[in-house]
């Protein structure tokens, strides 16, 4: 007997879409933390080099990475949200309820 | 212990417990169904489940772990911040929306949702169990560190404690009032560490942190014959002088107190140099400075040696901002008080010492104090810095009191934006981490015994009210987090293995109640741990918490959701895989070996975070087992 979700959810004609967005930001991000990972590990000197504000590089690369996970997190949530609402528009009044999937025990 | 227990304190301490208690009881009575208990009935507004999962996250591991390692390692402990925060985006992007359509209770409901398979049953719950207690143990450490400033007892008291209350908390109304105490103490955390953080920036820097702080003093030596045979001081005596680790340590006597001195310099020109001593005799007396604890001789430390603004030498610096606070210290030179890794024998005495060691900022503002990537690093040390990094990256997804909260709010929709507001209270918190555990290494606090408690000894400089309100929440902090592991392990107990695995249909009510029972055995077990674990760095612990997390569970969820290949026997021997791999490269790395008692150097996995090689054999392990087992899986699913 399989179980079902604690909340019933809505259909998503949506999903595939942001899972294809979350994934490209998702590998951007990743592909930034390697780089941050790599000057780390094999020149972490480098990393004391002054670039802003009279900041090193070790500080403006972790702010960085910090900052951008929210406002790349801000970005996703923005472009999900209009198509979940663009693409799960019901066609009809009154079609919402219909698009309730009725997973569950 | 080198600080008196404040009364105020105490007092927020008690109302806040009561508050919390208050909070359960009130939420008691409305939690009598499973999905109340394990989920909250998955009616938490994301806003709230936002910052409830920053209260869950934000650990003692983040506050007092990673303050404190910054405090002694520098931007070494930043990196930790960096990690965790990381992390978040797998969860964000990946991981986030899938689990909420996927999973009702637990993280094993997510993984076995399409298979109904007992393997996976067994083996998300041992994962889920294991990982818990991994991350139970340093959060109980925290909370025995912290009782014992806050209200003068004993470690072990601190630990019975908030294994008392939280296994209250939870045995009451489950994740519905962990929720809310997760909640409030989320926001007080990031509102207080803002306003400790703006104390610090408006205070600036000085050579002299306080009035009171002590001088070091230095005195003058003649070395003859490799021994020192006289000091420019009449008042000291020549007591004793060893040599341990390549370092040379002075006994001098005044007044029938001892006191020890390392002896700095070369060819004509020797100074001996205070340090910080405690002796243990042999008849278990322990003696601060040379003198007892109440003599208050065992001094707060952490001062900057040359303060530069503007390329000039100052005392002090006011007027700054975050920018500037942080790019002066990286042109100033601090003092540090190093521990000599292994006592001095004096006698039948055992003598700890921390002698001072000045490290230019710039150095302690990049990598390198603490982890070998630089000076002394070798390949492996180098690996062990990525292997650390990657299980911060790809744990926090896979940390099973993390996804529960996926099922606390109603949508999928909610979970991805209650993710996006954990992401910006998280990564404003952890920046503040950086001020804090800088402004701790500078200001004259550190208690050198215990680095856990920089942060709330940071904020006792700016006043006694400011140390209890954060030791108050610091305190908090343990309970809002070790609630949340509990309820994880609870439902991997009750949920996971007794309803589920072993079918034993119990009623909804008596999911309730094996939850509740489940509570209070993991609580006991959490407690007796965080005895036993007692002194080891907070945040050093959770690092192998997320190393097992990422090992055993992220590749399982990965896999899942996007290789249609991926079979229940292939999820189940992943996670085991996964979970034995990265306990056993734990368990045989040179940190255990130094906690067993024997030479780290004879360790034979070099390794301490074992993320490089567990996480990718539980990804084969997965891709293997699930290839071999794809044609017998889909005949049987045919036959069904």
């Amino acid at each position: 007997m399989l179980h079902g979700e604690a909340a019933k959810l809505e259909k998503d004609e949506a999903i595939a879409l942001k899972t294809k967005i979350g994934l490209i930001l998702f590998g951007v991000y990743s592909l930034i933390y390697t780089g941050f990972i790599v000057i780390n590990t094999l020149t972490p000197r480098a990393m004391g080099a002054q670039v802003f504000l009279g900041l090193n590089l070790a500080v403006v690369y972790g702010f960085g990475l910090i900052f951008l996970a929210i406002i790349m997190g801000v970005v996703y949530n923005h472009v999900c949200t209009k198509l979940e609402d663009k693409m799960n528009k019901p066609s009809a009044p009154g079609d919402k309820e219909s698009n309730k999937t009725e997973v569950g025990k | 212990m080198i600080y008196s227990v404040s009364p105020l304190a105490i007092i927020l301490f008690v109302i806040f417990v009561l508050f919390v208690l208050g909070i359960s009881f009130y939420f008691a009575n409305k939690t009598k169904s499973s999905a109340g208990y394990y989920a909250a009935g998955g009616t938490i507004h994301w806003a709230v489940n936002g910052v409830a999962f920053a209260g869950d996250y934000l650990s003692a591991a983040s506050f007092l772990g990673i303050c404190g390692m910054i405090a002694f390692s520098g931007y070494d402990g930043f990196l930790y911040s960096i990690g965790y925060l990381a992390g978040w985006v797998v969860a964000l992007f990946v991981v986030a929306e899938p689990l909420k359509r996927m999973g009702k209770y637990t993280f094993a409901d997510a993984l076995d949702s399409t298979f109904n398979s007992k393997g996976i049953q067994l083996a998300a719950a041992v994962s889920t169990l294991i990982v818990s207690i991994c991350y139970l143990i340093p959060q109980m450490v925290g909370a025995g560190d912290l009782v014992t400033p806050l209200l003068g007892m004993p470690h072990w008291v601190g630990v019975i404690l908030v294994g008392g209350i939280v296994i209250f908390i939870v045995a009451t109304a489950g994740m519905t009032s962990t929720t809310y105490v997760q909640f409030i103490k989320g926001g007080l955390l990031i509102i207080f560490s803002t306003i400790l953080t703006f104390y610090l920036i408006g205070n600036g820097l000085a050579k002299k942190p306080s009035p009171n702080y002590h001088e070091f003093k230095s005195i003058p030596a003649v070395v003859s014959g490799g021994s020192v045979t006289a000091i420019d001081s009449p008042d000291y005596k020549l007591a004793g002088e060893f040599e341990k680790k390549g370092l040379r340590f002075v006994k001098l006597e005044k007044a029938g107190i001892n006191s020890w001195w390392k002896l700095n310099g070369k060819d004509d020109a020797f100074t001996l140099e205070e340090v910080l001593s405690k002796t243990v005799a042999a008849d278990g007396a322990t003696l601060y400075n040379g003198e007892p604890q109440k003599a208050g001789k065992f001094y707060q430390v952490g001062h900057i040696a040359k303060l530069v603004k503007d390329g000039q030498e100052v005392d002090k610096v006011e007027g700054l901002d975050p920018f500037s606070y942080i790019s002066t210290i990286e042109k100033s030179e601090i003092v540090s008080f190093v521990q000599l890794p292994v006592p001095i024998e004096d006698g039948g005495d055992l003598v700890t010492v921390w002698y001072q060691k000045t490290t230019p900022g710039n150095a302690i503002m990049r990598p390198g104090l603490k982890f070998k990537v630089d000076t002394g690093a070798t390949p492996w040390s180098k690996l062990n810095f990525i292997s650390l990094m990657l299980a911060l990256f790809f744990g926090t997804a896979a940390l099973p009191h993390i996804l529960i909260r996926y099922y606390t709010v109603p949508s999928a929709r909610d979970a991805r934006k209650s993710t996006i507001v954990a992401i910006a209270a998280i990564g404003f918190f952890y920046i503040l981490t950086l001020y804090m555990g800088l402004g701790a290494m500078t200001n004259g606090v550190l208690d050198v015994e215990s680095s856990n408690m920089s942060a709330p000894l940071l904020a006792k400089y700016f006043g006694v009210g400011l140390f209890s309100i954060i030791s108050a929440i610091a305190f908090a902090t343990v309970l809002g987090t070790v609630s949340g592991l509990i309820v994880a392990s609870s439902g991997a107990v009750a949920h996971d293995l007794m309803d589920r695995f072993f079918n034993l249909k119990l009623t909804d009510k008596g999911k309730v109640k094996a939850g509740k029972i489940a509570a209070v055995f993991v609580g006991a077990v959490a407690i007796v741990l965080g005895i036993l674990f007692k002194g080891m760095n907070v945040s050093f612990l959770v690092g192998w918490a997320f190393s097992v997390a990422a090992s055993a569970n992220l590749p399982a969820i990965l896999m899942l959701l996007f290789w249609k290949k991926t079979t229940a026997k292939g999820i189940a021997y992943s996670i085991l895989v996964g979970i034995v791999s990265s306990l056993t490269i734990i368990l045989l790395s040179p940190e255990m070996y130094e906690k067993y008692g024997v030479d780290p150097a004879t360790a034979p996995i070099p390794l301490s975070n074992p993320g490089i090689i567990s996480i990718p054999l539980s990804f084969l392990t997965l891709i293997v087992v699930s290839l071999l087992t794809k044609k017998k899986e889909t005949a049987n699913a045919v036959k069904k």
